[in-house]
């Protein structure tokens, strides 16, 4: 599949001096779903806005459909819809009204079936003619989206879409993302809910400090999630780990007083009780047994880490 | 040229003045009657006439000068202060249009409401004095032009302020002292010479000064003079917002 964004070495340098990008690079392709991961203040915000035309960026290129942002900024903001972090809506326009206006700001001409359709597709069309400030706050997102999708973007850009909102409204901005992905359209998501990312995503990246630390596919960074460690504590420390269990690619800790082995849980066997059996075979006694699971969470945390130990 | 979101601009600003139309039309009548009450009556009883006018007429085109670029002012400041302040200015950052139809949209209707206003007044006016307007067209072309260029002014008072205390600071520091200085109320030849001098540099005396010749053929200024004013204000206020555009000035980082 063609990429619908590209974006080259973007930098975003802000008037006080913060660098908030340092030179990212991503492409994304057309129809799939991105979930950007990051700490707060890791520059997610940042980057969707340069794309977005909120912020300009210091230097590097964005095209959204092979439109420059900057240069040819209609064609390219005309193909985005974007739903902001903060619920930004003016509190006495009616539902409608704030949704239509939407459409019109990006220069598509009136369609209330369209409309009608949206609102409908969000459960938001019994509160048509509510004012804004009389709806929840799950309800006020829902209208974020709904504005957003008014002008039938290509690309939906989600900032942080279920930031403090109940598990149950969750769900529904789950499905309403993979109803929004069924149409075809591209939808990138920042969050720092690593179950969210799992949940829906099919690429998920890392950002943190103004980097771009990972974007791999979903599946390969569950395989390396699937995997656990198993530590063995021993009655006796091992100098060395025995020629007899070779096959089972042991770790030893380095004052020897235990032995890690990694398994795949999702393999059909996971080679525990062979491992055990062996063990003894050996003569080693064990003491205690414990095992942690590889998940996302550890990746995202060393990968958010390392540059930090590095400096 | 996205006309789409001129349209839309317009109307979504619209829509906010024809809600709160009761208001909007209640009060300039007001004002505008109380300002006859306490200047047409109680002052124009010892003035009499001021150049073969009298002066509750007089101080017509004075009156909708104040009220119409009061209102313009606060009418665009407002309109596009509200959405840097609630948030929702990312839609128009985000959206394809540029700085030319977002001005369009947001003075467009500043300024059509400062018009409505102005005519509200006119028409209050009439029931209290006896009007009649020697160059009905030139007094439009006046009323609009100063529709526009103060609602351009508003526009880049409300782009400018940062909180709403600043939002009242120019128009009550500023604006208000120069549209009362500036012969709303009286004729500048009635001012001692040195201060006739001094009125001289208060661009609203051009503005005045003109609208009333389109009411009177009386000016204290020659009327090229006071369009000449009017064309520098407006240029001024255009150029000033291309620059905010251009830089994203307080709007876009």
């Amino acid at each position: 599949m063609a990429a619908i964004v590209e974006i080259d070495d973007v930098k975003k340098v802000y008037d006080g001096g913060f660098a908030a990008l340092k030179g990212v690079t991503l492409d994304i392709e057309e129809g799939e779903i991105l979930a950007l991961l990051g700490p707060n203040g890791a520059g997610k915000t940042t980057l969707i806005s340069t794309i977005c035309g909120i912020a300009r960026p210091s230097s590097g290129s964005i095209r959204v459909g092979g439109h420059d942002v900057v240069s040819d900024f209609r064609a390219a903001r005309s193909l985005v819809g974007l739903v902001p972090q903060e619920v930004n809506l003016e509190p006495f326009e009616k539902v409608w009204n704030t949704v239509r206006f939407s459409r019109g700001l990006f220069g598509r001409p009136k369609d209330d079936v369209m409309i009608e359709k949206i609102l409908r597709q969000l459960s938001l069309w019994d509160k048509k003619d509510t004012a804004i400030r009389a709806l929840s706050g799950g309800m006020k997102r829902r209208v974020l989206i709904a504005k957003a999708l008014s002008h039938e973007p290509r690309v939906l850009f989600l900032d942080e879409p279920t930031a403090g909102v109940d598990v149950e409204l969750r769900r529904d901005m789950w499905e309403i993302v993979a109803g929004l992905k069924a149409d075809g359209v591209t939808i990138i998501l920042t969050t720092h809910y690593i179950e969210e990312a799992e949940a829906i995503a099919d690429r998920i990246g890392v950002i943190n400090k103004g980097q771009l630390l990972l974007v791999e596919d979903k599946d390969a960074l569950m395989t390396r999630m699937g995997q656990k460690r198993l530590r063995i504590d021993l009655q006796e420390r091992v100098s060395e780990i025995p020629a007899s269990l070779g096959e089972f690619e042991l770790e030893r800790t380095e004052s020897g007083e235990a032995l890690i082995y990694t398994y795949d849980t999702r393999a059909e066997r996971t080679g525990i009780a062979k491992l055990m059996a062996a063990m003894s075979a050996a003569g080693l006694v064990l003491r205690d047994l414990q095992t942690s699971q590889n998940s996302l969470e550890d990746i995202f945390v060393g990968l958010v880490h390392e540059p930090e130990d590095a400096a | 040229m996205n006309w789409q979101a001129v349209k839309s601009i317009y109307f979504f600003e619209m829509a906010r003045f024809f809600r709160t139309l009761m208001q909007s039309f209640i009060s300039p009548v007001i004002s505008t009657s109380l300002y006859f009450v306490v200047f047409g009556a109680a002052i124009g009883s010892r003035i009499e006439e001021v150049e073969g006018v009298s002066y509750g007429a007089f101080i017509v085109p004075g009156l909708i000068m104040l009220s119409v670029i009061t209102q313009a002012i606060s009418n665009a400041s407002f309109g596009i202060y509200f959405p840097k302040f609630i948030g929702t200015i990312y839609e128009l950052l985000s959206a394809p249009i540029n700085f030319l139809e977002i001005v369009m949209g947001y003075v467009g209707a500043a300024a059509t409401k400062a018009m409505f206003i102005g005519l509200v007044i006119l028409g209050t006016a009439a029931l209290f004095v006896d009007l009649s307007i020697q160059h009905p067209i030139a007094m439009l072309a006046f009323l609009v032009l100063t529709c526009v260029s103060f609602s351009l002014f508003g526009f880049i008072i409300g782009i400018w302020a940062g909180n709403f205390e600043q939002l009242q600071l120019v128009p009550l520091l500023v604006v208000t002292p120069l549209v009362f200085l500036g012969g709303s109320f009286y004729s500048i030849s009635m001012l001692p010479d040195a201060w006739q001098t001094v009125a001289l540099f208060n661009p609203v005396v051009y503005l005045i000064s003109g609208f009333r010749w389109a009411f009177f053929g009386m000016a204290d200024v020659p009327i090229g003079l006071s369009l000449m004013a009017i064309a520098v204000f407006t240029g001024l206020c255009v150029g000033a917002i291309w620059w905010i555009f251009k830089t994203g000035w307080k709007i876009r980082n």
